[in-house]
């Protein structure tokens, strides 16, 4: 347990380095093609991924020659509507990190501001501590970021979890990267009145919303999956849900599209146990028919809330 | 005079760096790390103070090197070790234990003989700094 291996890490300096054998051997290649095939649109999120894939390959190849000794800043900040793909690809990135080595675990501890901030004096700083002390090692995903900060009430325990993070964020870059996510205008006015956060925050990526075609490309994908399929009518009357659910309150790009799916899953397994009397094979439970959409409320001129 | 209590301490004092791969040695173990810190150093003074709570649930050691330099802000000038706990069944006891910071200057033991029946001698340590209350040892 003591050997020489164990106790010293220093990193050898060499002389050359091998971009595309670093590359081929860190796995982030399969990485970035499995991001590219599981998530449907997100175009410029995923250029700015392998952007900054090939950053940190660059910077770890300096590292090896010695030309860097400075960890990088890669905390980062998500922003986009709900259901764009946030948390998901803050799973992917935690991945990409560790296989390229700028985390050591590659976990992602995800949380809203009730984990960081305490309801008395003296519970705030043991709590967002907690937290950080679990992430290290990994990613620290602070979903809607900016519910942290309440300047309407100057003793809200936010600020003392803010200072800890910015304090850690800034003398642990080597332990932990801390991605914020949130709407877009709250996270730019966030930044705005945390002057903090934006120097610590190297990268920002922009989430869009995805286009109709876009969520029904994720539905099919998604239906795919869980061994459904649409008939043609089925597929025409998503179309038309997407186009009016879309406009409605609370729209959630492909959260919605999901919920919309299993609720569609819902109505299908009624009508087939409704109308069933004989013997029914795999393609009749698995087919989705236009009346499992057509009778959403959406078309009724109702909400679908989710 | 150097105390040599637990693991590694005829080393040279270990690095940050080399504690972190220890601890991790430790958490990949499954065993809960902790952080105790003393100012009396007696080889029999087995209640040492515990700082926070013993971690059983951080992934990486980074965790334990950041709360050790949390106590090391308030009690930098005392003795601080890293106890690891095994808790499986017929374990059930700390399975590595070393000393991650010591004081400056160390001040050492007074050795006291005292002479009892016939011609023996009995012998006991104390340490310096115990010679001072609490709190104002180191
Ligand atoms: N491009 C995509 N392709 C397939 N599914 C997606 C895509 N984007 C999001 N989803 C799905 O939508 C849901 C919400 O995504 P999530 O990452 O939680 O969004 P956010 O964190 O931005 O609110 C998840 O179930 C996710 O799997
Ligand atoms: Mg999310």
């Amino acid at each position: 347990m003591c050997s020489e291996e164990v106790l010293g890490e220093e990193q050898e300096i060499v002389e050359e380095v091998d971009l595309a054998k670093d590359f081929k051997e860190s796995g982030v290649g399969e990485i970035l093609d499995e991001l590219d095939t599981s998530l449907t649109g997100l175009e410029p999120v995923k250029t700015r991924i392998r952007e900054t894939a090939a950053l940190l390959i660059v910077d770890k190849a300096r590292r090896k020659l010695g030309l860097v000794n400075e960890p990088l800043t890669l905390h980062m900040s998500f922003s986009g509507n709900p259901g764009t793909g946030k948390t998901t690809l803050a799973l992917k990135m935690a991945d990409l990190l560790h296989k390229l080595g700028f985390v050591r675990k590659g976990h992602l501890v995800s949380v809203t501001r009730d984990d960081l901030v305490g309801q008395y004096i003296g519970h705030t700083a043991p709590k967002t501590k907690e937290v950080l002390k679990k992430a290290m090692g990994g990613v620290l995903f602070i979903d809607e970021a900016y519910y942290l900060y309440r300047p309407e009430n100057e003793r809200d325990y936010g600020q003392e979890a803010i200072e800890i993070l910015l304090q850690v964020m800034e003398n642990n870059r080597d332990d932990l990267v801390v991605i914020l996510a949130g709407y877009k205008d709250k996270m730019a006015k966030f930044f705005e009145s945390n002057p903090g956060f934006r120097s610590r925050i190297a990268h920002h990526i922009e989430f869009p919303d995805y286009t109709s075609d876009e969520l029904l490309e994720i539905a099919q994908k998604t239906l795919k999956e869980q061994h459904y399929k649409l008939t043609p009518q089925a597929i025409v009357a998503l179309s038309d849900y997407i186009r009016l659910r879309r406009d409605q309150a609370h729209f959630a790009n492909a959260r919605s599209i999901r919920n919309a799916l299993d609720r569609a899953r819902l109505r299908h397994a009624n009508r087939i146990f409704n109308e069933s009397i004989g013997l029914l094979n795999a393609d009749q439970l698995s087919t989705i028919d236009d009346v499992d959409i057509l009778s959403s409320r959406v078309f009724k001129g109702g909400i679908d809330n989710f | 005079m150097r105390v040599t209590q637990g693991a590694f301490s005829f080393l040279p004092d270990l690095t940050d760096q080399q504690i972190h791969t220890q601890v991790q040695y430790c958490i990949d173990n499954d065993w809960a790390v902790s952080l105790e810190y003393t100012d009396d150093p007696h080889p029999r003074n087995t209640y040492w103070e515990m700082w926070g709570h013993p971690m059983f649930d951080n992934p990486d050691a980074a965790a334990v090197v950041y709360e050790l330099n949390e106590c090391r802000k308030i009690h930098g000038g005392k003795y601080i070790r890293i106890m690891a706990f095994d808790s499986t069944a017929g374990w059930e006891s700390v399975r590595l234990s070393f000393i991650a910071n010591r004081p400056k200057t160390e001040k050492g033991f007074r050795l006291s003989r005292e002479e009892i029946r016939g011609r023996s001698v009995r012998y006991s340590i104390t340490p310096y700094s115990t010679d001072l209350p609490e709190g104002e040892r180191y």
